[in-house]
């Protein structure tokens, strides 16, 4: 055989290499991607599916053109952050190469392939995204609609409800009682509700001492419960209360021109109410057909895939996805698993088997953090925690630990949103 | 072109094509989360270190420090107890190629 010269090898490699990674794409011309969402979830799948494959023309569909980002919310609401520091624009997200619409998905026709925005344009797809994040479920709880959360605000989507809540507890007189209601499982952050009431009695104890916080639950037991009672028990002995389902802490109902909250056992007078009420998938979900009757989005482990509709995948605080809780960082890992799939299946490749890892931060006081983590994989068809793995901090961990992980904490926003939007 | 240059052109053009396949985009199972902590792109205000770039057999020897209970972590010494070897060794190269 005659030796190759240089040219001719190079020649030959570069052919090779153009006819190997284009013959796919121009076979079927661009895939189309639309994702809906751009919180975490959404914006980190955008981006990834053009890492993954920038032939992929990828159209990322979102209402509003700031987004509030919600881990480290309850910060602001505690008189220790400001709001603007949890914004976040899209202008990086278009600059590596995502088409950033801003409107509003209100139709998803799953035969025609099609997305219908209030603007009454249309985006066909190939493969759609959706990545919708909550809605609440207004009256589930009785009394509790749009306009009693002016009132009482739940604060459970960041942005002027954050504010809102904030303001009421600054306006406070000293000696008010504030009254926080937690809903029955599922729901957007598990750990968040105890993370809130830690820093609003943070503010209490440190800027109206007379006063005190009691948080109506609807469960006996919660995310990180004992770390979170060891640090009220330490931090604020005085200044908040918690009422398990058992103790009479399920709240039956709300009444905003009074500020009451019921309970079988009795009812609750607040100067300040802070409802965090039931929840199901976003508007979208239920539109495209891909929630089911729990309101929730059943899906694929490995590809994320609806279970109800085909060539619709769904991600973050929206899904069903076994023993992954509904995180901003569960929504960024579940993003970048369901982008590398998505971008296998247009190319007719198949997907991997993947591994995810949810890790989320808690602050009991701007000094004291603790953590819940995880490692998940697919195990007969439902995302299973790895066995030996995960777990919260140790209970026994001395203060030295807790503000580390405080400092991590701060280190993980900075670093996710980053991802994300930077 | 000298006759001895050639052996090393090929060497210099089969490198690059072996280097470009490492820094694929597609990431082993278990490495895309990682970035969630560990800033992919440098310049973020956080104390948690960056682990693109690093070299795979530092990775393995932290993460198997964690694994194994010999290195005090307060998240990592949780995570890594839910990867195998292999799932380490690969995830740690894969990282090395990364900047």
């Amino acid at each position: 055989m005659k030796a190759l010269s240089r040219r001719e090898f190079l020649a030959s490699t570069t052919v090779a290499a153009a006819v190997g990674l284009s013959a796919p794409a121009l076979a079927q011309g661009a895939p189309r991607v639309v994702v809906v969402g751009g919180g975490f979830g959404g914006a980190s799948a955008a981006r990834a599916l053009k890492q993954a494959d920038p032939r992929i023309a990828v159209t990322l569909v979102e209402t509003s053109r700031t987004f509030t980002a919600c881990p480290f919310s309850n910060l602001v609401i505690g008189g220790l952050r400001e709001l603007s520091a949890q914004q976040f624009g899209y202008d990086r997200v278009a600059a590596g190469g995502v088409e950033v619409v801003f409107a509003t998905a209100t139709g998803v026709d799953a035969r025609a392939r099609r997305v219908t925005l209030d603007s009454g344009a249309g985006l066909d797809f190939d493969r759609l995204v959706l990545s919708p994040g909550i809605d609440i479920r207004w009256n589930a709880l009785p009394g509790y609609d749009e306009a009693a959360a002016e009132k009482m605000p739940h604060a459970w989507r960041a942005g002027p409800q954050t504010a809102l809540l904030r303001r009421q507890l600054e306006a406070m007189e000293d000696g008010g009682v504030v009254v926080m209601a937690a809903p029955a499982n599922p729901f957007r952050c598990p750990p968040g509700p105890y993370e809130r009431a830690s820093l609003i009695a943070h503010y209490l104890k440190t800027k109206k001492p007379k006063s005190k916080l009691i948080l109506l639950d609807a469960k006996d037991q919660f995310s990180k419960q004992r770390l979170f009672q060891n640090a009220w028990k330490e931090l604020y002995p005085d200044h908040l209360e918690w009422v398990s389902l058992s103790n009479g802490g399920k709240v039956t109902g709300v009444d905003a021109s009074t500020m009451t909250l019921s309970t079988d056992f009795g009812s609750h007078k607040a100067a300040v109410a802070n409802v965090i009420p039931p929840q199901k998938a976003g508007r979208i979900a239920e539109v495209a057909g891909v929630a089911d009757q729990t309101g929730w989005c059943p899906i694929d482990p490995v590809t994320f895939e609806s279970k109800l509709v085909p060539n619709i995948h769904v991600l973050g605080d929206a899904t069903i996805a076994g023993g992954m809780p509904k995180s901003a960082f569960t929504a960024n890992a579940q993003a970048k698993i369901c982008a590398a799939a998505t971008a296998k299946l247009v190319a007719g490749e198949q997907p991997e088997q993947p591994k995810l890892i949810n890790t989320c931060y808690s602050v009991a006081a701007p000094d004291y953090g603790i953590t819940v983590a995880g490692v998940y994989q697919p195990v007969n068809g439902v995302l299973t925690e790895v066995q030996g793995s995960g777990g919260v901090s140790p209970i026994d961990a001395p203060r030295s630990a807790r503000a580390e992980e405080a400092l991590y904490a701060a280190g993980w926003f900075n670093t996710i949103t980053g991802e994300v939007f930077g | 072109m000298r006759a001895t240059s050639f052996p090393a052109a090929v060497a210099v053009v089969l490198a690059s094509i072996a280097s470009e396949a490492a820094a694929s985009p597609v990431a082993p199972a278990g490495a895309s989360s990682c970035t969630g902590c560990h800033a992919a792109s440098p310049g973020v205000d956080t104390p948690i270190p960056r682990i693109a770039g690093r070299s795979a057999a530092e990775t393995v020897a932290q993460m198997q420090g964690f694994k194994t209970g010999q290195r005090k972590g307060t998240v990592m010494d949780r995570l890594a107890k839910g990867y195998s070897d292999a799932e380490i060794q690969a995830i740690a190269e894969w990282y090395a190629q990364q900047k």
